[in-house]
């Protein structure tokens, strides 16, 4: 199992293949996800990476958080997670992972918060009917109607749809392809719609339901730490790099 | 400019590299050229008629042209950016006052016409 990334949802647009075809596309943006942790199996019990993205001003982070992130010698991040890694594909921690991580025509599964709904009706939210436009149905055309139940049972069994919030929930969608990667813009596009409002964060990673292609980097590609600034003179790209720190 | 825009002008660039679509306005009556793949072969077809209609912008451009084929009227939508398009050609130019020409659709033969638009030129023409 390799690492995931978090990745920002830009927005959709679409791009024209050779073959006459349009796909549309979700842009993802990697922005500056790095290695934040390790967890390993002798001092947690599993084996996992954190890894931060994104940028926030120091004085918004809490001491303790600040504390956690001088460990690693690492800026501040926005956003952290975890993701379970085989014990032998654990990347440096201060590596900031790049967006050839994925290979285009791969799948991935994709985890973000849903756009918030708010309090939504029936209709929305579970896709009733609702009641009729005409027939002496007055004011309550998209109304839930019956819950069940006369004198027996004489309750509404637990757990019926009714309206109540909707969105702002977790949701994971599996199997999306991925169309193209940019390194140097750090962008993954993904094929079709990823949960959220563009400027989430999503967190990315290789599809539980689908083989890995043999092509793809592992434990992943990535950029080592100051091996940006290396690269700036000699660009070769520090994406093989194996020990640990 | 934002991602989304920058990746979608590559894409025009892209696109447009190695053909050059005339400017045309609903009104106009256009050939375009479409490729069409039977089999393992592809050719390209002309499907000509009057563009009715512009809708979109930047990548998602797109326009509709309307013609009569066999008393029945058909309508296409191209993505103006599809790949399938081979060329464009304007064959006439339509005097119209409205941007979308649905119009038409309720009309048949004389009414259906659209005058032909002549460019004001105070210079010497060729």
């Amino acid at each position: 199992m390799r690492s995931g990334v978090i990745a920002q949802k830009v927005g959709m647009t679409r791009i024209f293949t050779e073959a006459g075809e349009h796909v549309p596309v979700t842009v993802l943006k990697l922005d500056q996800c790095q290695v934040v942790a390790h967890r390993t199996l002798d001092r947690n019990g599993y084996t996992a990476l954190q890894v931060g993205s994104g940028s926030v001003k120091v004085k918004n982070v809490s001491r303790a958080q600040r504390g956690h992130f001088a460990v690693a010698n690492v800026e501040p991040r926005r956003r952290l997670a975890e993701f379970r890694v085989e014990p032998d594909q654990l990347i440096p921690v201060g590596a900031e992972i790049t967006a050839d991580h994925f290979v285009a025509g791969q799948y991935v599964d994709v985890t973000g918060t849903s756009t918030g709904k708010g309090f939504a009706g029936g209709m929305k939210r579970w896709n009733f009917g609702g009641l009729r436009a005409s027939h002496g149905v007055s004011i309550s055309h998209r109304s839930i109607g019956g819950t069940g139940g006369r004198q027996d049972p004489g309750k509404v069994f637990k757990g019926k749809k009714m309206p109540g919030h909707m969105g702002a929930e977790r949701v994971t969608t599996q199997n999306l392809r991925v169309v193209q990667t940019d390194v140097e813009r750090g962008l993954i596009l993904v094929e079709g719609a990823v949960p959220g409002v563009a400027g989430g964060w999503i967190m990315v990673r290789d599809a539980v339901k689908r083989a890995l292609p043999k092509e793809a980097p592992v434990p992943g590609a990535f950029r080592e730490r100051g091996a940006a600034a290396a690269e700036a003179v000699s660009e070769a790209p520090a994406t093989d790099g194996q020990e640990t720190t | 400019m934002n991602i989304i825009e920058q990746i979608d002008q590559e894409q025009i660039a892209r696109l447009t590299a190695d053909r050059k679509f005339p400017e045309f306005e609903p009104g106009d009556t256009v050939q375009v050229n479409v490729k069409v793949r039977e089999g393992e072969r592809s050719r390209v077809q002309a499907y000509e008629g009057v563009c009715i209609a512009r809708a979109g912008g930047g990548i998602n451009q797109s326009f509709t042209v309307r013609k009569i084929s066999y008393g029945e009227g058909v309508e296409r939508v191209f993505p103006l950016y599809s790949p399938i398009i081979d060329s464009i050609k304007i064959v006439r130019r339509g005097k119209v006052r409205r941007a979308k020409l649905y119009y038409l659709r309720d009309r048949r033969g004389k009414s259906a016409r659209i005058a032909e638009r002549v460019e004001r030129a105070p210079k010497a023409d060729k």
